[in-house]
């Protein structure tokens, strides 16, 4: 349960090597901090995600073996992290950025993207927001991203999962509202993390401790959507209001 | 399940408007609703609710049933006997409603007369009187408790239920739902109360003030300025007036009791509007308003004890980020804390407009009954003000090393390990609980939050 003064007690990450995730669990308020559930396939960076967590301080770090492609399992997976306990925040954080030149030619590695990001996201979020609603109280905070705002030629096919995500949990925040449980849609720009390694940079590109900083800001507020950083709202509402043809002739 | 919300359902917070969770609200107006309620008990539990005056989440309980019962409030007075015997429902305004005019007074009020007998029993709940009274509790004969198996028992205080009784009394609500108590009652031959005032330049002054009138009279409180660096304070000390001391005009209704509502807190306030410079402003013009010294003034039930109560909704003034009240007790050996707690909660930048010590008699047998010989200081501050968790955590530091406390009914933020250190009676309580209620029915967001 959340405190009055907006100290966590509980979180569920899922997702659990996500960057932009672990840097929003170490922005959070620490001092009533008790248990941290990181769900993720089994691997070396998910163990060393929860060494490093720990080594920070911060108590009653776990990890869960959590598959976001295999939804029939997602029921009863929340159902035991429940059960055990309230969670106080739930943070959807797992996707794939996928390469879309490889997926314009394989379109089996866009369904694979498309199932993870957006498939895999509506199941375990509807799973979820049945157990806040359940409990009462809570916050599922998701990772969307700009590339959903409009959709470029160089990464639609990330862009349409994200775009999918993100009106999803939009419609999810919107069902569960006055029910003491809540949604905030966060959109980050490009983020500088493992997944963004290599890869060109664009304006405004931020880290992950940014965008996590934001998280938890908009948590304390209350607030639904938020962009990190912030003024990428307004680019965005720029872009998403531009001719199409103008559109696609911006440089990538 | 569908996700949208049902006519059952309804957001609740405790008085300090933080942290809302959703519970079904079922009203109960009968011994065997509330058995049944408690046999079909959820995985989310069961818990019963007053007046939502507690300011923190005792009273809530996110996804379970919380039992509203209204409905139980019969209130009959026994006057051979001076006793009162009330539905848990009953709130203490009924009461003295019902017996004032009778010649007879509640034993304990606390700030507000808008607690229900039920709330009262279950925070254990003091007023001015406590170092010659002790709490509501103490004054309870006999109360009927539904436990966690949908059981009625009879509870007193003293022989076979009396572990049960105490576990009960300060148990938040978790040992089962109480519909009916009695309790003793003050006899009253006017319903006025003679007042001494005192102001007092610092809190070395408003202490040693209270110290020596603890004899002199049965209610007495201080109210401290917070923005002052001296900590200047006005004590207000008083007694129930004999019909010799009122007027001829007075004793044509020496027992009237008619407090009125004088205003409503609008339902929207700017978060702004309780800043700094108001704050000061107000604390001023309390200070100069009370006088320097002042005898034998008569003064009604609800100017003396019940003042917010003219003031309908005054939570809404701390806007929509709510506030909390920090009340700790501090035994006599560590009275130095109270500057320290004034001075760290102005340091945060937490100027409080409502601060008020108070010294209390000895403690009773509940294992969770909050009071104990010593001081106690209670603090209203915003709730978002930035830093405020930390230096309410380091107090609760040196509260704790002191061998103080905090007030459960007033808690929402405490940890689960402050609590378990400063009531180490805890597992004494959690057996007989577990007695009463072996299904663990019974639960609220201040026992998940505190593992109680």
């Amino acid at each position: 349960m959340n405190d009055a003064l907006g100290e966590p007690q509980s979180v569920l990450v899922l997702g659990g090597t996500s960057e932009i995730a672990l840097a929003t669990v170490r922005a959070l308020p620490r001092s009533r901090l008790r248990r941290i559930v990181l769900a993720a396939r089994p691997s070396v960076a998910r163990n060393a995600a929860v060494a490093a967590l720990t080594a920070d301080g911060i108590v009653g770090v776990t990890a869960l073996d959590f598959d976001a492609r295999t939804t029939q399992g997602h029921g009863a997976f929340v159902d035991g992290i429940f059960d055990a306990g309230d969670i106080d925040i739930v943070l959807l954080a797992f996707g794939v950025l996928g390469d879309q030149e490889e997926a314009e030619a394989n379109p089996d590695l866009a369904v694979e993207m498309a199932t993870t990001n957006y498939t895999g996201a509506v199941s375990i979020g509807l799973h979820v927001a049945r157990r806040l609603r359940t409990q009462g109280h809570g916050s599922l905070v998701v990772y969307s991203s700009v590339a959903g705002d409009r959709a470029r030629r160089s990464n639609f096919i990330y862009g349409s999962t994200k775009a999918g995500l993100d009106a999803f949990a939009q419609g999810l925040g919107d069902a569960l509202h006055g029910t003491g449980a809540h949604v905030l849609v966060v959109r980050p720009g490009m983020v500088r993390t493992r997944m963004t390694e290599g890869l060109p940079e664009a304006p405004m590109t931020t880290d992950a401790n940014v965008v996590a900083d934001i998280v938890v800001k908009s948590l304390r507020k209350g607030k639904e959507t938020v962009y990190a950083p912030g003024p990428l709202r307004f680019v965005m509402a720029g872009l998403k209001s531009m001719p199409r043809p103008v559109f696609r002739k911006l440089p990538r | 399940m569908s996700l949208s919300i049902s006519d059952q359902e309804q957001l609740l917070t405790g008085w300090g408007r933080t942290c809302p969770s959703l519970a079904r609200v079922q009203p109960c107006s009968s011994t065997e609703e509330v058995q049944q309620a408690v046999r079909s008990a959820g995985a989310r539990g069961v818990l019963a609710r007053g007046l939502g005056r507690s300011y923190g989440d005792a009273a809530q309980s996110g996804g379970g049933t919380v039992l509203d019962l209204h409905a139980f409030d019969e209130v009959s007075y026994d006057p051979v006997l001076g006793t009162v015997t009330a539905g848990a429902g009953a709130s203490l305004d009924s009461v003295m409603k019902a017996i004032v005019p009778a010649g007879a007074f509640v034993p304990v009020t606390p700030g507000t007369r808008m607690v229900t007998v039920g709330g009262a029993i279950s925070s254990d709940v003091h007023g001015k009187n406590h170092h010659v009274d002790g709490t509501f509790g103490a004054h309870v004969l006999a109360l009927t408790l539904i436990d966690g198996s949908g059981e009625v028992r009879e509870l007193r205080p003293d022989g076979d239920s009396a572990a049960q009784f105490w576990a009960t009394i300060g148990g938040m609500g978790l040992t089962g739902v109480i519909t009916q108590a009695t309790f003793d009652v003050i006899p009253l031959t006017s319903s006025l109360i003679s007042v001494d005032t005192q102001r007092a330049n610092d809190l070395d002054e408003v202490m040693s003030t209270m110290v020596s009138g603890d004899d002199k009279y049965r209610y007495t409180v201080a109210w401290i300025d917070t923005v002052s660096q001296s900590a200047r304070g006005v004590i207000t000390s008083g007694d129930h007036a004999a019909i010799e001391q009122l007027s001829a005009k007075q004793r044509t209704h020496a027992l009237a009791f008619e407090p009125k509502a004088i205003a409503t807190a609008p339902p929207i306030f700017p978060s702004g509007l309780l800043n700094k410079l108001t704050i000061r402003a107000f604390n001023e013009a309390w200070f100069r308003k009370a006088p320097k010294s002042q005898t034998g003034d008569l003064q009604s039930i609800s100017a003396f004890f019940h003042p917010l109560d003219g003031v309908q909704d005054w939570n809404r003034i701390y806007g929509p980020r709510g506030f909390l009240q920090y009340q700790c007790v501090v035994p006599d050996s560590a009275s130095h804390l109270i500057r320290v707690a004034l001075d760290k909660l102005r340091d945060v930048g937490a100027p409080s407009f409502l601060t008020v010590l108070k010294r209390f008699g000895p403690a009773n047998p509940a294992p969770l009954s909050f009071p104990q010989q010593g001081w106690t200081l209670a603090a209203d501050v915003p709730a978002g003000v930035e830093g405020l968790g930390q230096a309410l955590d380091d107090l609760d530091h040196l509260i704790a090393e002191a061998g103080g406390r905090l007030y459960l009914a007033k808690d929402s933020r405490q940890s689960p390990q402050m609590f378990a250190r400063t009531y180490p009676r805890l597992s004494e309580w959690q057996q007989v609980r577990d007695q009463l209620d072996p299904r663990g029915v019974f639960t609220s967001d201040l026992a998940r939050r505190l593992s109680i």
